[in-house]
């Protein structure tokens, strides 16, 4: 009888142990981005972009697909880091990695006071606690006329070198490599907490709340932490794409991005930590050039993607991987 | 048979040796790339068909008159509305990838204003065929505008107000730049007049509600109100909310500039806005002839489908600069090159009237006209009845570069 029991738990801890063994597949996602540099030189605005709306979608990732907190204002965040770090860079303050430091801290920070509010609520209030934070939040940029720029965005940002040594040029070499190093350590770290056992009683909070209190885990405030954490994360996103367009203005805030990032981490997978690195590309590569060849009826491609991607393929684009990864399986 | 053979053989050869000799032709031709960024999706896109359709129509009906071997490919990129950081990315896109030697159209100041420091960068001159904000052409030496800015329009139609024995006037606008640009001017030819405001109030950009706004003027009895929002939809639904309340009724004219009954929007206000004025740089009502040539190329492509308005022709007037810069440099040119055209352009004959591009601001300069909405073959039109000639961007004379 405890030898079955220890021989359990040793499996239990042998899964666990290889569970955050690194596999060759997590490194395909950054051979592909250095690959891209090469590939598509002329590309690299866009992929700067990307990579920057990667790091996005990695944080709702954590909070939607980890927390299981429902949320439709992840703008906010990435507004707050985004004037913070336009607010530094044009009041003389233009040093870009300190910037994104300075932005994570204040996205933090309105994560975990409007956290402390939101996460009260469950459900459909909790999504619309959400969304208010992050339409109070716009409206604020936009009647905070003197210090924003209102509706017009924020003029003159001055955007320093990196470390003093690489300028931001109009090619985006710079912008490119300082959005992959941001996502690099990002992603490192989410890796980390995903798979710790913090990481675990999210999930497990996501998947039995009732039964995650009974064992004794402070819910509220694993909740909290991972809001705060993923607020911080969306703010070095909006940071990073404030300093490499050295401009930002209320979209930043608006209820579009909220959305349109959840579409993108739906397209690629929820829950998976790298649902963001498939979906963020294929929607925004699509959007893209649909929009270069079709510059009036583009949305309508897009749609046509969606409602085959959501009729077809539920899970995402990682979801058809493991089906098929299933019926092979089965096959052998 | 042989004898046929050969004759075919023959002509088959003359074939290949003419599409040999054709070839290098097209191949060497000089094709300019001019980079549009307008608004093609959304709510707003109608502003940004306007834009289209002008710089198309233009670039169609005098393709003919560019020096032999020189061609122009239109970039077409849609900035999703006022958007200004994927306008940014647009056109860093388009000097680095599609290399285009132009950047035109732009429908938002906002996307205009971040995309200058690409202009400046790259040196590639940028033409606003609407982006009207009065700072603009300061933040880079190759930006030039064919539009307007609202303080051309706006003061015009407050001297005018305190003119024609008006008091006291409630200013509202949206809430951004353009807005506040077309209130302040307003506020400063009416109070120049000698003329009082007694309020003003501001609507937000995105999806406003009008009807509280202006229940708020109604309450404080104006006896005039300037009226400024985006020309578009918003302006249909601000003449709505005019309506419902009753303004009319309640003795309040309302003035503006142009943008709030746009000819496109006009057949879609019903009767609302007959008798309203305002200031404005082009009406299709306009009986000259360059207007009725333009009219009529734009009749015949787009058949009734869209009315053309300010901004169709202000684009139309901004690709025949565009052209007139390549004509005379039979397509080879440099940005300074180009610049140094754009700075002493004019054109005596536009369907606005005489225009030309003011050197020491690149900012236009043309006629204001004094316009009533006024039922003309049974259809709803702004009326031109006085003229105020060349009139300068005045905020650039109340604010000279350091």
């Amino acid at each position: 009888m405890t030898a079955v029991a220890e021989r359990v738990v040793a499996s239990a801890a042998e899964t666990f142990a290889r569970r955050h063994r690194f596999r060759w597949y997590e490194a395909l996602p950054w051979l592909v981005a250095v690959a891209g540099y090469f590939a598509f030189p002329d590309y690299l605005a866009l992929g700067s972009q990307i990579l920057a709306t990667i790091l996005f979608a990695l944080s709702v990732d954590l909070v939607l697909g980890y927390g299981g907190i429902i949320t439709l204002g992840q703008a906010a965040f990435f507004g707050a880091g985004a004037y913070t770090a336009g607010l530094l860079a044009a009041h003389g303050m233009g040093a870009p990695v300190i910037g994104l430091l300075i932005a994570a801290v204040a996205a933090a920070l309105v994560g975990l006071i409007s956290g402390v509010v939101v996460l009260r609520t469950h459900g459909l209030t909790q999504l619309m606690m959400t969304l208010m934070v992050a339409v109070m939040l716009h409206e604020a940029a936009n009647k905070a006329n003197t210090v924003t720029g209102g509706a017009d965005g924020l003029q003159g940002m001055e955007v320093g070198p990196v470390f003093g040594l690489f300028h931001f040029d109009l090619y985006g070499n710079t912008a490119y490599f300082y959005c992959l190093a941001a996502l690099f350590i990002c992603w490192f770290v989410m890796r980390r907490i995903v798979h710790s056992p913090f990481g675990r009683s999210l999930t497990g909070i996501r998947e039995n709340e009732a039964r995650m209190h009974a064992i004794g885990s402070p819910v509220f405030r694993r909740r909290l932490v991972a809001y705060t954490i993923s607020a911080a994360m969306a703010g070095v996103s909006g940071a990073l794409v404030a300093q490499t367009t050295q401009f930002v203005a209320t979209d930043a805030l608006g209820f579009e991005r909220s959305g349109n990032v959840l579409i993108m981490l739906l397209l690629g997978g929820i829950g998976r930590l790298y649902g963001a690195f498939i979906g963020v590309p294929l929607y925004m590569i699509a959007q893209d050039r649909f929009a270069a060849i079709d510059p009036v009826y583009w949305y309508f491609w897009i749609g046509l993607l969606l409602v085959l991607m959501v009729t077809f393929a539920r899970g995402g684009v990682l979801g058809i991987v493991d089906r098929v990864g299933a019926v092979l399986r089965r096959r052998r | 048979m042989t004898q046929h053979t050969s004759v075919l053989n023959f002509a088959a050869a003359a074939g290949v040796a003419a599409l040999l000799f054709a070839g290098p032709s097209p191949a060497s031709a000089e094709t300019i790339k001019i980079g549009v960024i307008s608004t093609y999706s959304g709510p707003m896109a109608t502003l940004g068909e306007e834009i289209d359709h002008g710089l198309s129509l233009y670039v169609k009906t005098h393709e003919k008159d560019l020096p032999p071997g020189v061609k122009v490919e239109l970039v077409k990129r849609d900035d999703t509305g006022p958007v200004p950081d994927v306008a940014k990315r647009l056109a860093q896109e388009l000097v680095t990838r599609d290399k285009v030697q132009f950047l035109i159209g732009v429908v938002w100041t906002p996307c205009g204003l971040a995309i200058c420091p690409i202009a400046n960068e790259a040196k590639v001159p940028f033409v606003s065929t609407n982006a009207a904000g009065v700072t603009m052409p300061r933040l880079t030496p190759y930006f030039a505008r064919t539009s307007f800015t609202l303080w051309q329009v706006g003061l015009p139609m407050g001297k005018w107000a305190a003119q024609h024995g008006y008091k006291r006037a409630y200013v509202a606008v949206s809430d951004f730049a353009p807005g506040h640009e077309a209130g302040d001017a307003f506020t400063k030819g009416f109070t120049d007049g000698g003329g009082t405001i007694i309020g003003s109030v501001a609507f937000p950009l995105q999806n406003p509600d009008f009807v509280p706004f202006l229940q708020r003027v109604k309450d404080a009895k104006p006896d005039v109100l300037f009226l400024w929002v985006p020309a578009g939809p918003q302006a249909t639904q601000a003449m709505k909310a005019y309506n419902d309340l009753g303004l009319k009724n309640a003795k309040v004219t309302v003035v503006s500039t142009q943008d709030l009954v746009p000819d496109e929007q006009l057949p879609l206000m019903g009767n609302t806005p007959l008798g309203l004025i305002t200031s404005g740089t082009y009406s299709t009502a306009a009986t000259r002839p360059a207007n009725k040539a333009f009219l009529a190329a734009w009749n015949k492509e787009y058949g009734n489908t869209l009315v053309p308005d300010f901004m169709a022709v202000d684009s139309w007037d901004g690709m025949n600069m565009l052209f007139d810069v390549i004509k005379q440099t039979k397509g080879k040119f440099t940005a300074d090159q180009a610049m140094a055209i754009i700075k002493h352009w004019k054109d005596p004959n536009s369907p606005r009237g005489p225009i030309s591009i003011d050197p020491d601001t690149r900012d236009i300069v043309q006629n204001v006209y004094i316009r009533r909405v006024e039922g003309v073959n049974g259809k709803l039109a702004n009326v031109e009845f006085e003229t105020i000639a060349n009139v300068k961007d005045p905020w650039k004379e109340m604010h000279p570069a350091q």
